[in-house]
C-alpha cells in the first residue's frame, strides 16, 4: 500500500526532482522490463476516468435529462473507478516492486538516500512518464472540475431579481391543496394551514404559503406591516430560508404562561420562526425571516394576495441580502 | 453541652422544614359513600388533587402562586374545557403534573376508572363544553389517512408516528394511542400541538388517520428491516458498516497479500 502512494508521488514529484542516485552506486531494484501494453491501458483508463468526469458535469448543467441524479451519481463514480483502476494497473504492472524486510522510517541520511533512490528507480520501467503524467492529471483536473461545479449553483450573486420572481400579485386568490378558496372566516386560530396560489404552478418555490391566525392584538408586525394582516390572518413563504425546506411544524401554547410561544418551525434543522413578529428567526440556522406575504379579505370574504412578498423567497444563496426589487 | 444545644437547635430547625416538603408523588383518593353523585365524587378529588394549580373553582391560576408545600400553583382554566379534553389529559396520565413549568407526558395512570369518570364529569359541568369524541376508524381509509396523516401531523409526529421533536419540546410517539386519544388529542390540541376543527380535518378524514395511527402500531415493512422506523440515518449507517466490509475486502484482493 504505502509503496504505491510512494509510487504515485514519484509520479508527480519526480520531474521535479534531481536523482540522488550516482552513477557508481549499485541498483537496489532491479531493473523491470518496460510494459508498454500495461502504459496503454492505464492511459485509456485515464481516458475513461476524464470522459466520465466530464460527462457529469454535463449532466449536472443539463437539467432536461431523466434521472439526472442517478447519472450523475453514476458517472461520477464510474470516474472514481477508472482511477483507481489505472492505479490498480500502475502498483501491480508498472511500478517495480522490490520486498525488504527492515523498517522504513529511519532518520539516518544513508537510508534516506537508499529510499529515495528506490522510489526513483520504481519508476524506471515507464517509457512514457510524462504522457501518463498529464493523463493523470488530466482525469484529476476533470474530476475535480466535476466535484467543484455546484458551486455555479449557489444561486445568482449580482442580479437577485429572479429570486424575487414568485407567482403572488396583488389579487391571486389563496387556494388549498384541493384548490378550494381560503375564506377567511373559515381560518381558525390555533392551527396552520397551506395555501397555494390559484391557477400557478405549485413546484415553484415561491407558490406554497403557510397561513395561521391570531388575535390582531397578539400582532406585534414591522413597521409598515399593519394592514398585511387583515382580522389577523398572516401568511409566509413555506420555504424555510435557511436550506430550503417546507415549514411543517407548528406549535401553540395552551397555556401561554409556562410554554413557549407559537411559531412556524422547520423539521430539517430548526430554524423558529416568530409569526407574530413577521417572521422573526427565535432559534436554528437561518439568518433572515420568513418573507412574509401581505394579505387582503375580498368583498365576498375570499382571502387574496396584497402584493408579493417582503424579501426574497427561498434558501438563502450568496446574492440574497443583495437588494432585489419589491413589485 | 454546646453539642446538644446544637442538636435542639437543629431540631428545631428541622420541624418547619420538614412540615413544608412537598408532597410526595401520586394521587390524593377520596373514599365516597356508594351512591354519591359522579360529579360531586369528582368535586372532592379535583379539591384533593388539581387546585394547586387550576385553582378552586377550575377558574386557573394565570400568575405563579406558591401554593402548598412550596408546590408553584399555575395553571389554565378549566372553565368550558369539557369532557373532551379532561379525559384526554387523565387517561393518558398527563395530569397531574408534577411541575407546571415542565412538558405533561404519558405516565401512568394512578386514579382508578371510577374517579376518572369522576373527574372529567366534574370539569365537564364547569361550563358547556365538547364532550368525549368517538371515533370509528373501522369506517377510515387507510391510504387516505396516510395522505392526512401525511399532510396534518407527520411534520412533528414522524410519518410513522415515531414522535420527534419541535423547538422546546417533545412531539411523542403514537404507539401507545388509544382511537378516542387521537380523535381528541386532534380536536383539542394538548400542550403545543396544533388544534384541527372539524373544517380543516372533518370527521370522516380523522377515522381515517386514526386507522392509519393504529396501521403504524405494526407496519407492513416491505423493505424487510425497519430499523426502528427512523428513516435514512440508522440506514446509511448500516449501509456504510457493510460499505466499509466490502472496501476494506477489496483492498486486501489488490494488495499482495493473497498472492504471496
Amino acid at each position: 500500500m504505502t509503496r504505491w502512494v510512494i509510487a504515485l508521488l514519484v509520479l508527480v514529484l519526480g520531474r521535479f526532482r534531481r536523482r540522488p542516485r550516482l552513477d557508481s552506486e549499485a541498483r537496489i531494484v532491479p531493473a523491470g522490463t518496460p510494459d508498454r501494453r500495461a502504459e496503454n491501458v492505464v492511459l485509456l483508463l485515464f481516458a475513461c476516468a476524464t470522459l466520465c468526469a466530464a460527462a457529469s458535469l454535463f449532466v449536472y448543467a443539463w437539467d432536461a435529462i431523466p434521472n439526472q441524479t442517478q447519472f450523475l451519481g453514476l458517472a461520477l463514480g464510474l470516474a472514481f473507478a477508472f482511477v483507481s483502476a489505472a492505479c490498480i494497473v500502475i502498483g501491480r504492472r508498472l511500478v517495480v516492486t522490490e520486498e525488504l524486510e527492515e523498517d522504513y522510517g529511519t532518520t539516518h541520511p544513508e537510508e534516506e538516500e537508499a529510499l529515495d533512490q528506490l522510489v526513483a528507480e520504481g519508476g524506471d520501467r515507464f517509457t512514457r512518464k510524462r504522457l501518463l503524467i498529464v493523463a493523470g492529471a488530466g482525469a484529476g483536473t476533470a474530476i475535480g472540475a466535476a466535484l467543484l461545479a455546484p458551486v455555479a449553483s449557489l444561486g445568482p450573486v449580482f442580479d437577485v431579481s429572479s429570486l424575487y420572481r414568485t407567482p403572488w400579485r396583488r389579487g391571486v386568490r389563496l387556494v388549498d391543496e384541493a384548490g378550494r378558496v381560503f375564506l377567511a372566516d373559515d381560518v381558525e386560530e390555533e392551527t396552520f394551514y397551506t395555501a397555494y396560489p390559484e391557477h400557478a404552478d405549485r413546484e415553484q418555490m415561491g407558490a406554497p404559503l403557510v397561513v395561521v391566525r391570531f388575535k390582531p392584538a397578539e400582532l406585534q408586525l414591522p413597521e409598515g406591516r399593519a394592514m398585511w394582516a387583515p382580522d389577523g390572518i398572516v401568511a409566509y413563504s413555506k420555504i424555510c430560508t435557511h436550506a430550503g425546506c417546507a415549514i411543517t411544524l407548528y406549535r401553540k401554547p395552551t397555556f401561554a404562561p409556562v410554554e413557549p410561544k407559537p411559531a412556524l418551525i422547520c423539521p430539517c434543522h430548526y430554524s423558529t420562526f416568530d409569526a407574530t413578529k413577521g417572521g422573526e428567526v427565535l432559534f436554528g440556522p437561518a439568518g433572515r425571516p420568513l418573507p412574509q406575504l401581505p394579505l387582503a379579505i375580498d368583498g365576498s370574504g375570499e382571502l387574496r394576495a396584497a402584493g408579493n412578498f417582503s424579501g426574497a423567497v427561498g434558501p438563502s444563496w450568496w446574492g440574497v441580502r443583495n437588494h432585489g426589487p419589491r413589485s | 453541652m454546646r453539642a446538644a444545644l446544637v442538636l435542639v437547635v437543629l431540631g428545631l430547625a428541622c420541624v418547619p422544614v420538614a412540615a413544608a416538603d412537598p408532597p410526595s408523588p401520586g394521587v390524593t383518593h377520596v373514599k365516597v359513600p356508594a351512591g354519591t353523585p359522579a360529579v360531586a365524587w369528582g368535586a372532592q378529588l379535583f379539591g384533593a388533587n388539581c387546585v394547586t394549580c387550576h385553582g378552586p373553582n377550575g377558574e386557573g391560576i394565570l400568575a405563579p402562586v406558591r401554593g402548598v408545600g412550596d408546590q408553584t400553583g399555575l395553571g389554565p382554566s378549566l372553565v368550558g374545557v369539557g369532557a373532551r379534553a379532561a379525559d384526554f389529559y387523565l387517561r393518558t396520565g398527563y395530569m397531574p403534573l408534577d411541575d407546571p413549568y415542565s412538558q405533561p407526558h404519558r405516565s401512568r395512570v394512578l386514579f382508578s376508572q371510577g374517579e376518572l369518570a369522576a373527574l372529567v364529569a366534574y370539569v365537564a359541568s364547569l361550563g358547556p363544553g365538547p364532550g368525549v369524541p368517538s371515533p370509528h376508524p373501522e369506517r377510515g381509509n387507510l391510504a387516505d389517512g396516510q395522505e392526512s396523516f401525511t399532510e396534518h401531523c407527520a411534520g412533528c409526529h414522524q410519518i410513522v408516528a415515531e414522535g420527534g421533536y419541535v423547538t422546546n419540546a417533545v412531539a411523542p410517539p403514537l404507539n401507545k394511542a388509544s382511537p378516542v386519544e387521537i380523535a381528541e388529542a386532534v380536536r383539542t390540541g394538548p400542550y403545543l400541538m396544533p388544534r384541527f376543527s372539524e373544517k380543516q380535518i372533518t370527521d370522516a378524514e380523522l377515522d381515517s388517520v386514526i386507522r392509519y395511527v393504529i396501521y403504524t402500531k405494526h407496519p407492513d415493512d416491505r423493505g424487510g428491516w425497519a430499523l426502528g422506523h427512523l428513516g435514512p440515518v440508522p440506514e446509511g449507517l448500516v449501509t456504510w458498516f457493510i460499505g466499509i466490509v466490502l472496501l476494506v475486502a477489496t483492498c486486501m484482493v489488490i494488495g499482495r497479500r493473497f498472492h504471496a
